[in-house]
């Protein structure tokens, strides 16, 4: 598991990643209302932005940690948005992207590079 | 550096209440003040259910006294200031000369004057409005905002809750209507009003009473409640924001509140107003309910077809339905049930043009 330092995070296996928002990130949103997110086919560069998640008072953008193409979509957050809530690791997953660049996941911070980040702000 | 910035921020004397409470504060119209206890949406359905309680310590309240106050004060708002009997509240504005909204308050006759309650934002602007037309004699205006609290209870249980701290009896207070009594063993004034769109009460008091009164409060069963639910409760009870609904170039009937234009007698900017009521205006606002999922926000574009006509107000995904709600300000011939469209992102979003309210509460 690595995070960016605007909160996504991506679990690699092979070379594709499950990307999602961390559970320090959905603490500091709240209930989270609306998720908006791409379809799949759609390719991206590091740090483009790919979606929203929207709560009662807050837009949040969502940026990729990597470069790759979308390969799946989690769309049952359109009607349960709370799943990021609930399990932002787990079922509040929102896209799997097969990596274009895998050579940029050594730039992301590991977990603790991540807490500690966090920590500071 | 923020740091700095913090400390200049004006505190409510529940700040360190709010503190230890663990709630997330944000400043608001320069005051330090919660956003948030634990979660909006859980604070706002406490309010729609059973009852909530607000720090709104912020507004400010301005005491109008003298034997000119009333003729003073009919001269600056469009509502019935001469018919208020001791006892009485109403909802109503700072008009300007063009027809446009200083601020929204609300008035209280009390015995030997009269007390307004204004948008903590515009207090320095509202203040020297004024001043600007005060009499050269027979009025005295005092700035009482630094030494009142301000605490908002809210809810179908707020009758009950209260009335375990006074000997007043709350429920023959009408709404809209107050009394003077004491709460907790601290002077109060007891006013049946509200921003929430449920029964309750806005309670003012001294300063150093607050904390005692509050934890009180909150120890019978009040949850604690921020401004982020305070405002998606305004704005499915459709009540007005100042710098959202309302600005010094809209106007009362514009925003759809001509029917607190009930004054008898000249004020600031009557004859726009009249005017506006018997020729109509170009523009007014309504009620969006969004018929997808994603929720409008302020400043967004309102489109019919694909014409932009409009701009968001305030939106907002609404607790208590279920789905994102906004106020527009649109062309005046935009009907009830008409589907306009708001601009998300670059996508267009449909949204139904329905009445206000958004939410009404059942009255048993």
């Amino acid at each position: 598991l690595k995070f960016t330092k605007t909160h996504e995070y991506i679990n690699t296996e092979d070379s594709v990643g499950v990307i999602g928002i961390s559970q320090h990130a959905v603490e500091q949103l709240g209930e989270i209302a609306y998720v908006e997110l791409p379809e799949s086919g759609k390719t991206y560069s590091r740090g483009e932005q790919f979606g929203v998640v929207e709560s009662v008072k807050a837009i949040s953008e969502l940026y990729m940690p990597v470069s790759g193409t979308v390969v799946a979509v989690n769309s049952d957050l359109l009607d349960h948005p709370e799943y990021v809530n609930e399990e932002p690791y787990g079922k509040g997953w929102m896209l799997k992207v097969q990596l274009t660049v895998p050579a940029e996941l050594a730039g992301l911070l590991t977990a603790e590079q991540y807490d500690s980040e966090v920590a500071v702000h | 550096m923020a740091e700095s910035l913090t400390a200049q921020l004006k505190r409510s004397p529940l700040h360190a209440r709010h503190v230890a409470a663990g709630a997330r504060m944000v400043p608001f119209a320069g005051w330090d003040m919660p956003v948030q206890y634990t979660s909006i949406v859980a604070e706002h359905m406490a309010v729609r259910q059973a009852v909530g309680l607000f720090d709104v310590s912020h507004m400010g309240e301005f005491i109008a006294s003298g034997p000119g106050a009333a003729d003073f004060l009919a001269s600056v708002v469009p509502g019935d200031v001469h018919g208020m009997d001791v006892g009485k509240a109403i909802y109503t504005q700072f008009t300007n000369e063009r027809g446009g909204v200083v601020d929204d308050l609300l008035i209280y006759r009390l015995q030997d004057h009269f007390l307004l309650v204004v948008n903590a934002s515009n207090i320095e602007k509202d203040w020297e409005h004024l001043q600007s037309h005060l009499p050269k004699s027979g009025v005295t205006l005092t700035d009482a905002s630094e030494r009142t609290a301000l605490v908002a209870l809210q809810g179908p249980k707020a009758a009950d809750t209260l009335q375990a701290f006074t000997e007043v009896d709350v429920a023959s207070i009408k709404f809209f209507r107050l009394a003077q009594g004491r709460v907790a063993g601290h002077d109060a004034i007891i006013a049946r009003t509200g921003y929430t769109g449920e029964d309750g009460f806005e309670i003012a008091l001294p300063a150093d009473a607050a904390n005692d009164v509050w934890d009180k409060l909150v120890a019978a069963g009040s949850l604690p409640c921020g401004l982020g639910a305070r405002d998606t409760l305004r704005l499915e009870a459709g009540l007005p924001l100042y710098g959202h609904e309302w600005d010094d170039d809209t106007s009362p009937v514009e925003a759809g509140f001509a029917w607190t234009l009930k004054s008898q007698v000249y004020y600031l900017g009557r004859n726009v107003l009249d005017g506006q009521q018997a020729g109509g205006t170009s523009r007014k606002l309504v009620g969006l309910k969004m018929l997808g999922k994603a929720p409008a926000r302020e400043g967004y574009e309102v489109l019919r077809g694909e014409t932009v006509v409009g701009h968001v107000a305030s939106g907002a995904p609404a607790p208590a339905l279920g789905y994102p709600i906004a106020t527009a300000y649109v062309p005046a011939d935009v009907a009830i049930g008409e589907t306009l469209n708001v601009r998300i992102r670059g996508s267009l979003a449909p949204a139904q043009v329905v009445k206000m309210p958004f939410y009404r509460r059942s009255r048993s």
